[in-house]
């Protein structure tokens, strides 16, 4: 029983990331019709984009330390963060740990601002082209963005801890009723969980309650005629495509301290979320946060002993295997609309 | 003139590539051995038997996603199951390809035949995700839980304890075509500094080519190309006249699932490994890249795309530091060092950085691919309007309908 | 930087004015040559196919520097490196039995396709008479096949499954790195001293060749002790998430943790073993322990804090105190300003190896290279006395074993030496079952032509 806990709590972490991602995927094929393959790009970039606020929190000047002596055998220059140094060990190292939270208020405008870039810049220009040339487009542009972070950051992941206050684990056990230490969950994890939460509801909430939001929900429904009613529609499609942009980013840079991040990690997580989002249905938002979390339940199954021993493998190919049942059951995913990316 | 049933456009159109094709070793040695240049010299065995081999498998992908617009993330199984058939054969039999290679077109048509059938159940979208998952699924199992089939990581290879019950005293223990070895090279001659390598398994395979593009040439002009044709355009129009246009996607598939099995055939062929990466969705999404930026639909894109793609793998990812100062030396210092420096992000380990950009250029700037740019140089030399019926500018990709519309 | 800049260039410099003539390829063509791309000219090439994109670009770039600074030492630039220390003494300074030695670079992409292709093409293209470097084993077997099979010589990289030398060996391929049998059987007596004989362990590990020879071996190696093994749970490579298969651990009864991944999955599954709590976790009254059978200083980079006191084995480090390594990370930091990886040091001993045979053997004939390397017996390259055993072309020479730092004092020490097993404790009979058993044989040697 424990373990089913556990593995559900596995699943509902994974199914977060996949849903994140899913989601801004799913937006802006919702409201732009654009398959995106760069979408995992921007992940990838809210990933470094916690690195760098890391590295220049970080930032440090050399002092030389008399004592001891480096691997040449010359005097070892000692680094000292610029924040230590200005706010004290104590402060300035406070800072320095919490930098995975404070990237993520950072990653917003700058996410905002990559998607605002790359739409005006570029996938407007794809708004009347076939799928293919879109897959093609944004697939280079994948490419060039991962190559880029690989020259400044190198090919090896970079740790990225989550704040000192986050380590250890929650015994949560306890709290319904198990032993103590039968099930226990690390903190950031949780705090995964509940982020991916907010967030999720947030943008529900966004397109639900504003204006803006139902706007943009009859533009994904019937664009033309948002567009005769005189409603700038293109616009509010930027913006849109900035916050698709801005969720993936930050649910990269929140993701960091459980996967270290590395500079091809959009790619790894770009399939995936592709068929997450087709096992949702295309364009269908509810679809893609229930596939995500459906799947990454799933996985976590797949992966124990026990099915693992009855069936070897299985967690290698569960996703695609699920993707494969789903899709011949329910032919437009598990709550996508007719005729969407049908021909 | 007129041959082999072609009208008399598409026979040249035929003789043009045949002559291309067995003129590759020389067109593609254009510099002398020696020279800076050199480095960008791809007439070497190896990488004139990649363009024939991938030519083949884009070949036949065009034929299901040009002419259908079916699109499959899925192909780089077949090529897989193709590479796998023939590595056995090797092991089972002997190292003639002449057992090999058949059963590899056969077995990879009955993998088409069956994934075909559950896939094609859905179309757009959905059907490339279940084409995805089908060679993901492939790919994964091969790697880990099939290693007793396929060697895993590692590769599938023939080791001396394997039986090869044919195999002869005197028999080539490496691939061959009745004695014809593969990697022999039968002429090497050098023309004052040229160096060409006429190479067995290059002519082998380029003939092969040829034979499956006059193949292809037909199906593109055939009443069955003409329903595939149509089946892109309108299906729901087709299913209203009363036509199942199920058989007509299928048998699509299923051929060019058997193309991508002799092109991986041919590669186990050349090189007697068959690896499991040639079925992950990198190696899938490849075919698609290929052919897309040659001209999806047209005839001569996939081809050029092969080339093109297999072209920057090879060569730019060789440019090294040694090599770029060689090229620079004769500058001054700083701008040498400077160019060496804007350099590093394109060449070497940065290559493919390079082939991004181009993907980026190409689509943005030539909507048809390459065979576009084609179109557009002749046109500039023929200074008259395009004639309806050029290299495949009849089916050129028309713009699929805006999904939210 | 600015100094690492100036060294690279005065390389390149001198390399460009004397690589002006690449030596022209003769695979298997021409009768007049004896053996496959015979150099002509007054140079020869050599190949070095490393990682250059992928998750172990890393790795192979620093293979790639070793590889450079080595040539630079054949041609007698630089400060000469190992050469001063090296037990033999054939190696002058002059380049290769009067020839300049030159060098081509691929990327293998650590794929074995890619790495084939790309090795064909400096076979084929560039004329190369020696294929060094690599990152993973399915490319180390992939390439040496190939090599065989052209009649050149392989000097493997940084490959440590045992099948390498083990079922699939070859005559033309040669492996100085250590493997998978003797990290398990130099981590067992400092496992026994630090942990005692009664434990029970869960192993992780990696769904692929390398991953199950590991497991192997390490499983072998501890049950020795008298350790008992809970479980082994195949992970799929490049999971990133390892989480469904941490948890189980806790509550498995086991009270140590192997984790045989490599790279980003060694990254990764230790850091949420971590975060899991395991390192601070309580188990049959002892305290729960996580190794790390094979370790990378680049990838104990990548792990940061948690690497701390985790125990690990390595092949090479730059902190030993013998004169040859000293000679090398002197003459690599001051090229670069960074100690050498143990990979960087296999490949720029592997390519002194290689000419050093040629030289004493008098050609470039890879089956004179064969003849000299077999059963030589060297020193004075960083892991003291060693045997290029003829058997199994497999390198014996002591193993180190590493443990996490505690206190670090630069991002190069996060790995501190516990004891330098002997050669003798890591040595197995070529005839192994674990490394094909008697039917595991090298084949003749293959001249090419």
């Amino acid at each position: 029983m424990d373990a089913i806990i556990l593995q559900i709590l596995n699943g509902l972490d994974k199914g977060s990331a996949y849903a994140l991602i899913a989601l801004g995927l799913t937006l802006i094929f919702g409201t732009l019709g654009v398959v995106n393959f760069a979408h995992g790009a921007l992940f990838m970039i809210g990933a470094f984009v916690a690195v760098t606020v890391q590295r220049f929190l970080g930032f440090s000047f050399e002092q030389i330390d008399p004592d001891k002596t480096d691997f040449l055998g010359n005097p070892l220059k000692v680094k000292v963060t610029y924040v230590e140094s200005w706010f004290g060990p104590e402060v300035g190292g406070t800072i320095v740990d919490w930098s995975v939270p404070v990237a993520v208020l950072v990653a917003i405008p700058i996410m905002l601002l990559v998607g605002f870039v790359m739409e005006r810049g570029l996938i407007k220009h794809f708004y009347k082209r076939p799928h293919a040339d879109q897959i093609l487009v944004t697939f280079g542009l994948a490419i060039v963005l991962q190559e880029l972070i690989k020259y400044f950051y190198g090919a090896n992941p970079i740790q990225t801890p989550a704040p000192s206050a986050f380590k250890g684990s929650f015994d949560f056990g306890v709290l319904v009723g198990f032993d103590p230490n039968a099930i226990i969950y690390p903190y950031w994890r949780l705090v995964y969980f509940a982020f991916a939460v907010v967030v999720l509801g947030a943008v529900f909430a966004f397109l639900r309650f504003t204006t803006f939001g139902m706007v943009v929900r009859a533009g994904m429904a019937d664009r033309e005629t948002v567009g005769l009613l005189g409603i700038n529609i293109d616009k509010r499609f930027t913006i849109m495509f900035g916050i698709a942009a801005a969720v993936a980013g930050i649910a990269g840079v929140m993701y960091t301290p459980i996967l270290s991040p590395n500079y091809h990690m959009g790619m790894d997580f770009l399939v995936l979320s592709f068929v997450v989002v087709v096992v949702g249905g295309m364009g269908s938002l509810p679809g893609a946060v229930a596939a995500g979390f459906l799947l990454g339940i799933l996985q976590s199954f797949a992966s124990m002993n026990e099915i693992k021993s009855l069936i070897p493998g299985i967690d290698q190919v569960i996703i695609y295997l699920v993707a494969i049942i789903i899709l011949l059951t329910r032919p437009r995913g598990l709550l996508g609309r007719a005729g969407v990316m049908e021909d | 003139m007129k041959i082999l049933g072609l009208s008399a456009k598409d026979t040249r159109f035929l003789l043009i590539v045949i002559f291309l094709t067995l003129a590759t070793p020389i067109l593609l040695q254009p510099f002398p051995e020696g020279s800076g240049l050199a480095t960008f010299n791809a007439g070497y065995p190896d990488l004139m038997q990649r363009f024939a081999i991938f030519g083949i498998f884009a070949i036949g992908f065009n034929i299901l996603f040009g002419l259908t617009g079916y699109l499959s993330f899925g192909h780089a199984a077949f090529l897989g199951v193709g590479s796998y058939t023939v590595v056995w054969m090797y092991k089972l039999l002997d190292y003639n390809v002449v057992w090999g290679l058949p059963l590899a077109v056969i077995t990879s048509g009955i993998f088409a035949l069956l994934i075909g059938f559950v896939s094609l159940r859905r179309s757009g979208i959905y059907f490339s995700i279940l084409t995805l998952a089908f060679a993901q699924m492939s790919y994964n199992l091969a790697y880990s839980v099939l290693t007793p089939i396929t060697n895993g990581e590692t590769g599938l290879q023939v080791y001396s304890s394997d039986s090869q019950v044919l195999l002869g005293a005197s028999e080539p223990t490496t691939p061959h075509f009745f004695g014809i070895v593969m990697r022999d090279n039968f002429w090497q001659p050098n023309f004052g500094g040229w160096q060409f390598t006429f190479n067995n398994g290059y002519y082998f395979t380029a003939i092969i080519a040829i034979i499956v593009f006059y193949i292809s040439l037909r199906i593109f002009r055939s009443p069955f190309g003409l329903m595939l044709r149509a089946i892109k355009t309108n299906q729901t129009r087709l299913n209203y006249t009363g036509i199942n246009t199920r058989p007509y996607t299928l048998a699509a598939f299923v051929i060019s699932g058997m193309y991508a099995g002799l092109a991986g055939g041919l590669m186990a062929a050349m090189d007697p490994l068959a690896g499991a990466e040639r079925m992950q969705w990198t190696a899938s999404g490849e075919v698609v890249l290929m052919v897309i930026l040659g001209g999806a639909g047209t005839l001569m894109g996939p081809i050029l795309g092969a080339g093109f793609i297999k072209y920057f793998e090879n060569i730019f990812s060789k440019i090294n530091d040694q090599i770029l100062q060689g090229w620079f030396s004769w500058m001054p210092d700083w701008l040498s060092g400077l160019l060496i420096e804007i350099s590093h992000f394109f060449v070497g380990k940065s290559w493919h950085l390079t082939l991004g950009l181009l993907f980026m250029l190409v689509v943005i700037f030539l909507p048809g691919g390459l065979v576009e740019a084609g179109q557009r140089i002749a046109r500039l030399f023929k200074k008259k309007p395009p004639e309806n019926g050029g290299k495949g500018s009849d089916h050129h990709p028309q713009p699929a309908p805006h999904v939210a519309e | 930087m600015s100094t690492t800049n100036f060294t690279r260039r005065g390389l390149m410099k001198t390399g460009a004015a004397t690589g002006a003539g690449f030596a022209l390829p003769t695979i298997f063509t021409s009768a007049a040559s004896a053996f496959t791309n015979e150099p002509t000219g007054d140079t020869v090439t050599f190949g070095f196919n490393v990682p250059q994109t992928g998750p172990y670009a890393e790795e192979g770039l620093d293979e790639l520097r070793a590889q450079e600074l080595a040539v630079e030492h054949i041609n007698g630039m630089g400060d000469g490196g190992m050469l001063n220390t090296f037990s033999s003494k054939a190696l002058d300074g002059t380049g290769l039995l009067g020839k300049k030695v030159n060098f081509v670079t691929g990327d293998t992409q650590t794929k074995s396709d890619a790495a084939r292709a790309s090795a064909r093409s400096m076979i084929e293209k560039d004329g190369v008479v020696m294929i060094n470097g690599g990152s993973s084993s399915g490319v180390a077997v992939a390439v040496q096949g190939l090599c065989q099979e052209a009649g050149i010589i392989f000097m493997a990289g940084l490959t440590h499954s045992n099948d390498t030398t083990g079922k699939d060996r070859k005559a033309n391929g040669f492996r100085h790195f250590f493997n998978a049998y003797m990290s398990g059987a130099a981590l067992a007596p400092v496992l026994k001293n630090a942990y005692g004989t009664d434990r029970r362990a869960y192993h992780l590990t990696a769904d692929y060749t390398w991953g199950w020879t590991q497991q192997e071996s390490i499983q072998s190696a501890t049950e020795a002790l008298g350790w008992e093994t809970v479980n082994n749970v195949l992970t799929p490579v490049g999971a990133g998430d390892f989480s469904s298969y941490i948890t189980p651990v806790l509550n498995s009864g086991a009270d140590v943790l192997i984790l045989n991944h490599y790279g980003g999955d060694m990254v990764n599954s230790l850091t949420q073993a971590v975060q899991f709590g395991l390192k601070d976790a309580q188990a049959n009254g002892k305290d729960f322990e996580i190794i790390v059978p094979l370790y990378s200083e680049l990838m104990a980079a990548g792990a940061g804090e948690n690497i701390k006191g985790v125990y690990g084995s390595m092949n090479w480090n730059w902190q030993l105190s013998d004169e040859g390594t000293q000679a090398f990370v002197k003459s690599f930091g001051e090229k670069y300003g960074f100690p050498p990886s143990g990979s960087a040091h296999t490949c720029y001993v592997q390519t002194l190896l290689y000419a050093d045979a040629v030289t004493r053997a008098g050609s470039f004939n890879p089956c004179a290279v064969v003849e000299a390397l077999e059963d030589f017996e060297f020193d004075g390259m960083g892991n003291g006395p060693t045997l290029y055993r003829g058997a199994d072309h497999q390198c014996f020479k002591d193993v180190l074993v590493m443990k996490g730092a505690e206190n670090p004092t630069t991002q190069y020490d996060t790995l501190e030496i516990v004891e330098v097993t002997p050669v003798e404790q890591v040595t197995y009979a070529p005839d192994h079952p674990m490394f094909g058993g008697a039917e595991a044989s090298l084949g003749e040697c293959n001249p090419g032509a």
